[in-house]
Order: structure tokens, then C-alpha cells, then sequence
């Protein structure tokens, strides 16, 4: 890949008082790619997401988020990137279309042009049917849904994920990576994707990067990771077996 | 000023189809009507037949009926329309993971804050504005009364008044749903507060004005040490800004009253000239008298947002 490079961090660092929570953190994400973002609970991974479109500063070091610094024009770099927290959340009060009516005013887009975004978005997630239902009564599978249907209306360049298919059954967890990898694919939006699920993100992702304890330990291809370990090389590459040996190195 | 037409518009559409919202403006309603029926139908009787004095339509709103007058009645219950607007605003978002991702929009992180309180202004200012055309209108019916120029731009003094006062509630209950995570917590200390300013201020004003200056048989006839305690009592009293609302809207709304004093020592050169010179102030000599009230009444209102603005901006968005 001879892209450049959307997502660049250098030293990135991030401090509460004494505890250091994201730690000389440089890495970058080229256009189109999907980059899975692994690493255990607390290990800095969301608040590197927050950081990066701006909801939190940094210490130390910078970021350049789609060509925009996030500290300092965090609207431009909102406009360009589309985020999914962990726990996503809807107006429960509002149907489908009402919340995505609200999200695309958020965004300065006219009602003319985003009702027939929302309908064809929708369609896209396979909520079309749901669409008039208030999101209150919503599985989590459909909430997710949802948030993907977002992103298609706000049509960002660069999307952050964190743990899209936390808590979904096998047929959710699917149909949200199917959409994950169509976004990146159709619509080359980049795509940074924090998940526990290895499988799932050895699946779509180009390049991975395991965060450790506030530090990147190690980014780049699954091959080109499997074979910095001696031992997994030979045999069919899986991610947990990496990340596994990544992990008990630290 | 990216973002907050959005956050004003859906704040908008919860309040007024919100049955929370619309319990309490029937009840307001119907309780102004009430009262406003019952001085009405009073005044009525009371002038027939007889030349309608001046001011008589403003008597609408500050007679006492059988229970309050309508002024009372605001002072005493329009605090819960700010309280019902505010005390969930932000602490909702954050529990329903809303605010974050609302914080996540090419937005500036301040419109959520100040589209919140923009939109229950605009929702008292039309709740306001209503029960005071509904209130006039019936009351024109009753008493067959037309409002002069200046009763008519007295209701608009006493409705902008009103408006800063139940705002200033507004901001309390936006600060605490700020504040406390829970939304039963932040509830609970707004009503806290609202009693606190209602009952025991007057009573801790009554209590520190004994204890200061302690009226028994002996210094109860005393006119300086009187004046002393009633001094402390209004000073104490003043911390409240129902009290505020209170002297600054009776001075507004009754044009024969001429100070927000309860007691007053006069000679009897000073009791002659008052005698004589006892015509209804007009419009700017009422205004006179209540503006540092109506000063600190807009000053209050305005340091409450700006906390509540100042904590919600210097949150982490982590926490949020």
C-alpha cells in the first residue's frame, strides 16, 4: 500500500495525575485501510480513540487526524471522522429515523437531502422494516445496526469503532463485520477497529496494533507480526496465537 | 454557535411532548385560571356600579383570592417548572450513552450545555407568555376592564422578571444534573435547594434576626432595636431569590406600593407629605426601587449558567 497516511500519531501521551494511560504512542493508518486495534481492558485503547477525534487532550506529543490536528480543530476533524463508542447510545423516546434525523442536523446536513439518506441507509443495515419503531425497544445486534446506518448518512473518511460486536450472538457479529468491510471497501473509509474479537478482526483488518499497558508494543500485517515470534511462523497464522505471545511477553 | 439550532430544535420537541412537561403547565394553567376566576368574579362584585379606579386590571394579579394571588402563585410553584426542565438534562444523556456521542459531532462541546438551557428559556418564556395572555384575556371578560399602555408594559416587566427568576432555577437544576451522575440524586438535591430558598430561609432569617438583636417585652418597644431586627430579617431574607422575585414583582405589579419594606419608622412631617403626595408611582419609579433586585435577580441567573457551563466544559469527555 502506497497510501498516505490518515491517522498519525507521535508520542501521544496521556496523563491523570501520576497514572500515565496512553504512553509515547506513534503509529499511523493508511487511507482505505482497516487497522485492528487490539489490547487488553484498560490498556488505553479508548482513550487513544478519544484523543484522536478530539473528546480528551493529550499530555505529551501530537496527532494528525485526516490532515487535521484534533486539539486544535477538533470540529474539522469531527467532521471527518464518525465514532462508535462502546456503548452506543439512542434517544429511546425517538424511532430510527427520528434519531438519524437529529444526527444529520448535527452535521449541517439539509432535511431534503438526509431523508433520503436515512431511508436508503437503513435499507443498507437491514433496519428498514424496524425504521418507525422507537430505538428504546432495540436489540444491541440493532443498535449497532444503527450506528452503522449513522455512518453511512454522516459519510465520514475515517471511522473509529470500539468493540462493535461486544455482546452480540454469531449472526450479529457477522452481518456488523460485512458492514465494517463494505464501508472500507465501497466507500474507502478508513477504518480504525478496537475489538477483543481476534477472529472477527484477523478477518477484515490489513494491519493490526497491540497496545499494551499505554504503549504500542507492536503494529503492522499478522504475517509480519507472527514472524517477529519465533514459534508461530510455520503453522497456519491465527491472531490469538500472536497477540497470546505478544501479551505474555509483557 | 455550530450545532446548538439542532440541540435547541429536539429540546424543543421532548419538552413540549413530554408528559412531565405537560402535566405541570395543565396544573399551572388551571390553578392561574382558578385564581384569576376568583379575583375576577370578586372584583367584579366589589366595583359594580361604582367608577373603575386605575389599576384596577393589575388587582387581577395581585389580588389574594381565597387561597393566593397569582403572583404568589408563580413565586411559590414557578421554580418547578425550571427544576422539572433541567434537573435530568445532562445526566440523562450521560447514562443513556447519548453524550458522547452527541460530543462526537462536528459540534462545539459548549452547545450541548447552552442549547440545553436556551431551549427551556424559550419553553418558559411560551409557557410564561401563554398563561399570562389566557389570564388577561379572561380577565378583560370579567371585570370589562381594558389594560392601559401602562398596566400592559407593567405584565411585560413582571413576565421578563419571571422569566430570569424561573431561569435562574433553570440553572440550578442543569448544574446538578451536571454535577450528579444519578438523575435521582440531582432531583433530589434541586428540590433540596428549592425548600431551602422557600421555607427555611425565612425562618433562618426570623432566627438569626432573635439572636442578633433579640425582641422581647422590654426591647419590643423600643423603635431602634425593632428596626434592627427587621433590618437582619430582610437582610438574611434577601439571600433568597424568591424573596428577590418577590419584592421586585409586587413593586412592578402594584403601582401603590412604594417600597419592598415591610416596616417603616416615620415622623410626622414625613407621615404629612407621604399622605399627600400618595398617588401610584409611575411605571420608571417602580422600576427605580426594584432594579438592584431585578439586577441581582439577572446577575444570579447568569453566575448559575456560568458554573454550570464552566464545570460541563473542564469535564473530561472520558467521564462524560
Amino acid at each position: 500500500m502506497d497510501q498516505k497516511p490518515v491517522i498519525e500519531t507521535h508520542e501521544l501521551t496521556k496523563s491523570y495525575l501520576n497514572h500515565t494511560v496512553v504512553n509515547n504512542l506513534s503509529f499511523s493508518v493508511k487511507e482505505g485501510e482497516i487497522f485492528g486495534f487490539l489490547g487488553p481492558n484498560g490498556s488505553g485503547k479508548t482513550t487513544t480513540l478519544l484523543m484522536l477525534i478530539g473528546l480528551t487532550e493529550p499530555t505529551k506529543g501530537w496527532a494528525r487526524v485526516a490532515g487535521y490536528d484534533p486539539t486544535r480543530e477538533a470540529i474539522k476533524v469531527k467532521r471527518a471522522v464518525g465514532y462508535v463508542p462502546e456503548n452506543i447510545g439512542f434517544y429511546g423516546d425517538m424511532n430510527a429515523k427520528e434519531n438519524l434525523q437529529f444526527l444529520a442536523r448535527l452535521n449541517n446536513i439539509p432535511d431534503s437531502v438526509s431523508s433520503k439518506k436515512i431511508e436508503e441507509a437503513l435499507e443498507n443495515v437491514g433496519l428498514k422494516e424496524d425504521a418507525n419503531k422507537i430505538t428504546g425497544v432495540y436489540s444491541r445486534g440493532m443498535r449497532q445496526r444503527l450506528a452503522i446506518a449513522e455512518i453511512l448518512i454522516k459519510e465520514p473518511k475515517i471511522v473509529f469503532l470500539d468493540e462493535p460486536t461486544l455482546g452480540l450472538d454469531p449472526d450479529g457479529t457477522i452481518r456488523i463485520i460485512q458492514h465494517i468491510q463494505s464501508l472500507s471497501r465501497e466507500k474507502n473509509i478508513t477504518v480504525l477497529l478496537s475489538s477483543h474479537d481476534l477472529k472477527q478482526v484477523q478477518k477484515i483488518s490489513d494491519r493490526i496494533g497491540i497496545m499494551i499497558n499505554g504503549k504500542m508494543i507492536a503494529s503492522g500485517t499478522i504475517e509480519q507480526l507472527a514472524k517477529e515470534k519465533p514459534g508461530i511462523e510455520n503453522k497456519e497464522i491465527s491472531l490469538d496465537d500472536v497477540y497470546m505471545k505478544y501479551f505474555q511477553e509483557v | 454557535m455550530t450545532g446548538i439550532g439542532a440541540i435547541v430544535r429536539k429540546e424543543l420537541e421532548d419538552h413540549f411532548s413530554s408528559y412531565r412537561f405537560i402535566i405541570l403547565f395543565a396544573l399551572i394553567a388551571m390553578v392561574s385560571l382558578i385564581t384569576t376566576y376568583m379575583v375576577g368574579v370578586s372584583l367584579r362584585d366589589e366595583l359594580g356600579g361604582i367608577a373603575k379606579p386605575k389599576f384596577i386590571f393589575l388587582m387581577l394579579f395581585t389580588s389574594t383570592g381565597p387561597l393566593f394571588s397569582l403572583v404568589q402563585f408563580v413565586a411559590f410553584f414557578g421554580p418547578l417548572i425550571g427544576l422539572v426542565l433541567g434537573f435530568d438534562s445532562i445526566n440523562r444523556e450521560r447514562s443513556d450513552g447519548t453524550l458522547s456521542k452527541l460530543a462526537s459531532q462536528p459540534i462545539y462541546r459548549d452547545a450541548i450545555v447552552n442549547g440545553k438551557f436556551l431551549s427551556g428559556v424559550i419553553t418558559i418564556v411560551i409557557m410564561l407568555t401563554s398563561i399570562l395572555f389566557v389570564v388577561s384575556g379572561l380577565g378583560l371578560t370579567l371585570i370589562g376592564v381594558v389594560p392601559g399602555i401602562e398596566e400592559v408594559w407593567r405584565i411585560f416587566i413582571y413576565l421578563i422578571i419571571s422569566v430570569f427568576y424561573i431561569s435562574f432555577w433553570l440553572g440550578i437544576s442543569i448544574l446538578f444534573s451536571i454535577i450528579f451522575r444519578s438523575i435521582a440524586t440531582s432531583a433530589l438535591a434541586t428540590l433540596a435547594v428549592w425548600i431551602f430558598f422557600s421555607f427555611f430561609i425565612s425562618m433562618g432569617a426570623s432566627v438569626l434576626a432573635n439572636a442578633f438583636v433579640p425582641l422581647n417585652q422590654n426591647t419590643q418597644e423600643n423603635p431602634e432595636i425593632v428596626m434592627k431586627h427587621a433590618k437582619i430579617q430582610r437582610a438574611v431574607s434577601l439571600t433568597s431569590p424568591m424573596q428577590l422575585y418577590n419584592d421586585s414583582t409586587a413593586i412592578i405589579i402594584d403601582p401603590t406600593r412604594k417600597t419592598t419594606r415591610s416596616l417603616i419608622f416615620m415622623g410626622p412631617i414625613e407621615q404629612f407629605s407621604s399622605e399627600r403626595f400618595s398617588r401610584p408611582l409611575n411605571l420608571l419609579q417602580s422600576i427605580n426601587i426594584v432594579i438592584p433586585h431585578i439586577i441581582t435577580l439577572i446577575a444570579i441567573t447568569f453566575i448559575c449558567f456560568a458554573i454550570s457551563y464552566i464545570v460541563f466544559m473542564k469535564q473530561e469527555i472520558r467521564s462524560i
